[in-house]
């Protein structure tokens, strides 16, 4: 039995380094099954999560294109998280227990999303930032080995770049615009930059998990590699909008052709993901009022389901 | 009572012509609620002119550990495929 689970794993590693995609029903150890639970929900949570910050601010969208921009960024942000929970289910969760981890906080989401967005400039550092950094670990993952969350990644990198485009135009129009527009827009960079560069999570010697990732090619590139490529994409367009990236140590270096930057404040990275970010437990908080107050939608829509059905029964006999 | 509304598998023909293609799955109370989801969920941006919806339960999908019996033998019929025949080059239209 043991030696037979041997040569399956090894069998497994075979098709994946052969480049084979993973499919649903497919043999799989134990460990590929949990690890993509684990991630697939965490990305779907960051997803439903996301909206709360950026719903904050459609009714107090300064125009209607603004407004309807925002609006349809929003709803995107729910098909992608149903996307992924689909996919997640294809592993044998419901998704009712999903559901359950993100509620009861046993389950983590992206930790950006645990902080406060107190202006209008911080839609536009928001699409700008935090979805440009989404879309570098999302266009990874187009190529990732289990195939139902590749596929999702493909529709969701196609939706992505409308969310970073109206985002960078939104901090366009600030920084054209008086100056106090102008400082709003400087202020959101200066409080999205950093925690945008720790949505790549760990530095790659503390993160254990990388080596089996790369090997099951779960992940192509590690943390550190994918935090580079943001921030050599990033500088250059704060360059084109006149804003300042708030790192006294970021410069170009021309042997790495790279730039190099400080050092993340990893105790406050620590310190979020542990739940004590400044909107952690308001996050939890909607999203399980919203839960809790849609129980006897879910309830109703079941029944008149089931009532509906019965009455086909009975007219057919 | 709590019940999780059923999974549907979702298909979506992009245009009037093409076949109608696996999009994705969604849940739902009942089928009239899948297709308003699915229109919601996988045809935001004029992705379809047509929906079908299936509860997944009804979907039955071949052994991966068959497929070899399944596909296999198709694999040594290459007279089957146009270019198995020796023709000469100065026929035309073939
Ligand atoms: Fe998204
Ligand atoms: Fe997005």
């Amino acid at each position: 039995m043991e030696n037979n689970t041997r040569d399956l794993e090894a069998e497994f590693q075979a098709r994946i380094d052969r480049g084979e995609n993973i499919e649903a029903k497919d043999w799989m150890p134990e460990k590929y099954r949990k690890t993509h639970i684990r991630q697939i929900s965490q990305h779907a949570h960051s997803e439903v999560v996301g909206m709360l910050p950026e719903g904050n601010w459609i009714s107090r969208a300064p125009s209607l294109r603004r407004k309807v921009a925002l609006l349809a960024k929003v709803q995107d942000e729910a098909g992608h998280g149903l996307y992924l929970y689909s996919a997640a289910e294809t592993l044998g969760i419901s998704r009712d227990e999903l559901v359950e981890q993100l509620l009861d906080g046993t389950a983590k989401y992206s930790s950006i999303f645990n902080y406060p967005t107190l202006t209008w400039a911080d839609m536009g550092a928001v699409g700008w930032l935090v979805d440009g950094a989404a879309i570098i670990n999302q266009v990874m993952l187009t190529k990732t080995s289990y195939g139902p969350y590749a596929r999702a990644m493909v529709r969701i990198c196609k939706e992505e770049s409308f969310h970073q485009r109206q985002g960078y135009e939104i901090m366009l129009a600030l920084c054209n615009g008086s100056e106090a527009q102008k400082r709003m827009a400087q202020d959101a960079l200066n409080r999205f930059w950093w925690p945008s560069l720790m949505m790549f999570g760990p530095r790659d010697e503390d993160s254990p998990n990388t080596e089996q990732s790369m090997k099951w090619k779960i992940k192509k590139k590690t943390n550190d590699e994918l935090r580079q490529q943001f921030v050599d994409q990033t500088v250059p367009q704060a360059d084109i909008l006149g804003l300042i990236i708030p790192d006294p140590d970021l410069k170009w270096n021309d042997d790495k052709g790279g730039y190099d930057f400080g050092e993340i404040d990893w105790d406050e990275f620590w310190d979020v993901v542990k739940g004590n970010g400044p909107c952690n437990q308001k996050r939890l908080d909607d999203r399980n009022a919203a839960w809790d107050n849609g129980k006897w939608v879910r309830e109703a829509a079941i029944a008149h389901a089931e009532k509906q059905a019965s009455r086909r029964v009975s007219k057919s006999a | 009572m709590n019940k999780e509304w059923p999974i549907w598998e979702i298909f979506i023909r992009s245009k009037n012509g093409l076949e109608h293609r696996h999009a994705g799955s969604l849940h739902a109370a009942d089928a009239e609620m899948a297709i308003q989801n699915a229109r919601d969920v996988y045809t935001r941006r004029q992705e379809g002119v047509s929906v079908w919806v299936v509860e997944s339960k009804y979907v039955t999908a071949s052994n991966p550990e068959k497929s070899g019996e399944l596909f296999e033998p198709a694999k040594d019929k290459v007279y089957r495929h146009p270019t198995f025949y020796n023709l000469p080059d100065e026929l035309k239209h073939m």
